[in-house]
């Protein structure tokens, strides 16, 4: 059984989404969360501006 | 020369003096009154309740900042305001407390031009029976992680918890909220997956039963209803993403739960559905409910008026609309803007301390009638905001007169940045990054889902655990009023 699957035996679980390997290797990824870390910071700052 | 008292040092009060103290310079006089000698960074305390960060890291004494900063700091509780003075002489006055080492319960009188109430929240752990100690603190049942004391004790008896687990002992975790009437789901959000964490690097997971108990009717819910926000070209609601990484880390959810009574190893809690049930558990962490922190008000003849002042929970009326009426009438508009007192324009209140107009999140009740639903959370970001806001307001009334005009900072035209830890640690670490735009929802700008779907998003992962560490250190930096603080946004 797949890693994502093994949680969709316990019925709470059953009706939402878990993610996979590679969605969950990305987000640790070094290089992929040093760009989302530069696009988050970004859309921060917007909202930030926006809300002074 | 006149005088702005604050009180309260927490995110909004201290925003507030610090400006103030800035832009009215030498010329006027700022005072803080605040019960604590030390700041906290109330957002790493959770870091704190998992041994991974020492109460050290996240607190430093006020004194010497205000010292340097020219604030008049005094380390004590107000008690008393007296808006109209006393019957031979007009000029208001707070009656402070002293809490200092060697001074404890001396009183004062300190007279203002204009007050800010800053106070923050009352962790009101005796509204539920059992959570609390019948003297405002916690009972023992269960730990919390509000103040860096609570987190150093709460790290002690999970580390006694995992020791259990290596020693092959099987354990119960429980974390949530303590009341149907909570807010601040976040901080145990953080701490439960932070536990999570934990376990995991501990390699004692599998002996841990980690559950989920929270007053929200819907997972992701945080006291704001929810938000939806743009993934993979869909617009989703949080409950999808909440329960995907509770689904993920394997923790179960009991939701729409008023906890009714704490014992050892054990609460009661009624459901949205009117049952009772029972919950288990070797190790607890219950977030209490908010109150305001039971400042009285009298007027010249010594006749109680706390109820002019402050709302029925404590907290202090402002430019809100209270009388808004059922949940289908309510209004962006509703909340307030200059967060002055409607009965005296010297008095304003920032941060926690003003009194909501009502919810964000849809109001619930259980059969019995027992509310079951989050309350408004007024995270750091808004604080910091309104506090400045309220400094800048005040600057311009003593500079320009009374008929400046007052700085606008509704909440309902304000977006938030929160940045919720679930695990530390610089490579290994993730956290979820959220923005909301505004925070209160606006169906009339907004009809679709009430916010900015271009402005609302969410996503986990290390660059947010990067993020919240380093806003860690940078708030640290900022509130230390060390060079260019100013240029740090709230």
């Amino acid at each position: 059984m797949k890693h994502e699957e093994v949680n969709f035996q316990n019925e709470q679980f059953n009706l939402t989404m878990i993610p996979g390997s590679f969605a969950r290797k990305m987000r640790t990824n070094i290089i992929w969360q040093f760009f989302r870390f530069m696009v988050i910071n970004i859309k921060m700052l917007i909202v930030v501006s926006k809300s002074h | 020369m006149a005088r702005l008292i604050i009180m309260g040092g927490g995110v909004a009060g201290h925003t507030t003096a610090t400006f103030a103290k800035k832009w009215l310079g030498n010329d006027h006089e700022v005072v803080v009154v605040t019960p604590n000698s030390q700041w906290n960074w109330i957002p790493s305390n959770i870091w704190v309740g998992v041994g991974q960060m020492t109460k050290k890291d996240v607190v430093f004494p006020l004194a010497p900042v205000y010292k340097k900063a020219g604030i008049d700091f005094r380390q004590a509780l107000a008690t008393e305001i007296h808006p109209n003075g006393k019957a031979d002489d007009d000029t208001p006055y707070l009656v402070i407390s002293s809490t200092e080492e060697g001074k404890e319960g001396q009183t004062e009188e300190l007279t203002y031009d204009y007050l800010v109430n800053a106070t923050g929240p009352k962790l009101n752990f005796d509204a539920t029976e059992g959570l609390g100690d019948g003297q405002g603190g916690l009972s023992g049942h269960t730990v919390s992680v509000c103040t860096a004391d609570h987190a150093v004790h709460a790290n002690d008896e999970l580390q006694q918890i995992f020791e259990k687990a290596k020693a092959g002992e099987r354990q119960k975790i429980l974390v949530g909220t303590g009341h149907g009437m909570c807010t601040c789901q976040g901080a145990a959000f953080e701490y439960i997956f932070n536990i999570e964490h934990e376990a995991r690097k501990a390699n004692i997971r599998d002996m841990l039963d980690i559950k989920w108990i929270s007053n929200e009717s819907f997972l992701g819910d945080f006291g704001m209803g929810g938000l939806h926000m743009k993934v993979g070209g869909y617009a989703v609601s949080s409950k999808l993403f909440a329960e995907s990484l509770y689904a993920e880390r394997n923790v179960e959810w009991i939701i729409g739960a008023h906890t009714s009574k704490v014992e050892d190893g054990k609460i009661e809690y009624e459901l949205l559905d009117g049952t009772m049930h029972e919950e288990t558990f070797d190790f607890a962490m219950l977030i209490p409910p908010f109150a305001g922190v039971g400042l009285k008000a009298y007027d010249k003849d010594g006749s109680d008026m706390t109820d002019t002042l402050f709302a029925p929970n404590g907290f202090m009326k402002v430019d809100a609309k209270y009388d808004a009426g059922a949940y289908e009438n309510w209004k962006a508009s509703d909340w307030p803007v200059t967060y002055q007192n409607p009965t005296y324009d010297n008095i304003f209140a920032a941060g926690i301390a003003f009194a909501p107009p009502h919810l964000i999140s849809k109001p619930m009740s259980s059969p019995n009638g027992t509310p079951i639903n989050p309350t408004p959370p007024r995270t750091g970001m808004p604080a910091g905001i309104i506090g400045k806001a309220v400094a800048i307001s005040i600057c311009d009334i003593i500079k320009k007169g009374k008929d400046a005009e007052l700085h606008k900072a509704s909440m309902a035209h304000m977006g938030a940045a929160c940045v919720a830890s679930a695990g530390k640690g610089i490579f290994t670490g993730t956290a979820a990054a959220m923005t909301v735009y505004p925070v209160v929802p606006d169906f009339e700008k907004y009809p679709g889902t009430g916010r900015d779907t271009d402005y609302t998003f969410g996503e986990i992962g290390l660059a947010g655990h990067w993020i919240k560490h380093i806003l860690h250190h940078m708030f640290i930096y900022k509130a230390k009023l060390k060079p260019a603080w100013t240029l740090i946004p709230e």
